[in-house]
């Protein structure tokens, strides 16, 4: 309890995921919480590649972490654009009156 | 030690309070607050553990710009008439079930993972790449690798970046009618002898314009 280990670490890690994947399934309030919800799970895997990185003395997964936040700062933009675009086309960003797909 | 386990513990009840509250909170703009709080400990922790490169980086893309971003979208679009309803369950309430069991089924599986990494201690010296200089820092260390072996992905994360960038714009650039624009290829492709015409006046006579 008191020693904080590698465990530990990736527990938050995991509780941090569950969290986020939680989110993606309950939200149906707009999709702006669902793209905050896929950034918490990015967070999470930086969480253990950082802490495998450090417990296990090797930088790869630190170098993996920057490629990570790369792609999430990418997706956050592209992501946040398309939301832009179709609140400007149906200016509602509901998730449960988005179903052109009807999927 | 007992220092190190005070503050993990704080930073990650922190993180995790904070999680919890992104995906419940009723208003959106609430919602991206706690995700700052978030990332501001997440970071707090990968600097107390000894990567403090990638949780200044962390501070500084997440919450100094993609944070910021989201807050950015939330305010722009008005979706504050949202925030009144609560998981507004009308006929997909059998969804809650379902995202609550797999959130839980992967978070034992990730728990049984980490299980298995901490009764096979070998494993860790097995597949380890040693690199253990204790004299140069992190961001030392980050920089020798990032730049020598790694600069091809170095360089290929730019072009996601640059995508991303073109991306964001040619989807949110809107092109109105009634604007005056400028024409790059005809003002370069103007030539003198299309603007000007020199005229030689006689006196007396003046200078017609019309022409």
């Amino acid at each position: 309890m008191i020693d904080i280990g590698l465990g530990h670490y990736l527990t938050l890690g995991a509780i941090i995921f569950s969290i986020g994947v939680a989110g993606i399934f309950l939200n149906r309030k707009n999709i702006i919480v669902i793209l905050m919800s896929i950034e918490l799970i990015l967070l999470s895997v930086n969480i253990n590649l950082v802490s495998f990185s450090i417990f296990l003395n090797d930088l790869t997964g630190q170098i993996f972490t920057l490629f990570i936040l790369t792609v999430a700062a990418a997706e956050a933009a592209i992501g946040l654009a398309i939301i832009v675009v179709y609140y400007r086309n149906t200016s509602n960003i509901d998730v449960e009156k988005i179903q052109s797909l009807k999927g | 030690m007992l220092a190190h386990s005070l503050f993990f513990y704080t930073f990650s009840f922190i993180a995790i309070f904070s999680a919890i509250m992104v995906t419940a909170s009723k208003n959106t703009v609430h919602s991206v607050f706690f995700l700052i709080l978030d990332f501001i400990s997440v970071s707090c922790l990968f600097i107390m553990i000894g990567a403090e490169f990638l949780g200044m980086i962390m501070l500084i893309v997440y919450v100094g710009a993609v944070a910021v971003l989201f807050l950015f979208v939330v305010m722009m679009l008005n979706v504050a008439q949202q925030k009144k309803q609560w998981f507004s369950s009308t006929e997909n309430s059998k969804h809650i079930p379902l995202g609550v069991l797999i959130s839980v089924i992967i978070f034992f599986e990730l728990i049984i993972v980490i299980g298995g990494w901490k009764f096979k201690p070998e494993v860790a010296s097995s597949i380890s790449l040693a690199f253990n200089n204790i004299n140069v820092s992190n961001t030392h260390s980050i920089g020798n690798v990032l730049y020598t072996d790694y600069i091809h992905l170095f360089q290929l994360s730019g072009m996601i970046l640059l995508v991303a960038m073109i991306g964001a714009i040619v989807l949110t650039f809107r092109r109105r009618s009634g604007l005056k624009r400028q024409s790059y290829f005809s003002q370069i492709s103007r030539e003198r002898s299309d603007s000007v015409k020199l005229i030689e006046v006689e006196s007396n006579k003046g200078v017609n314009i019309d022409d």
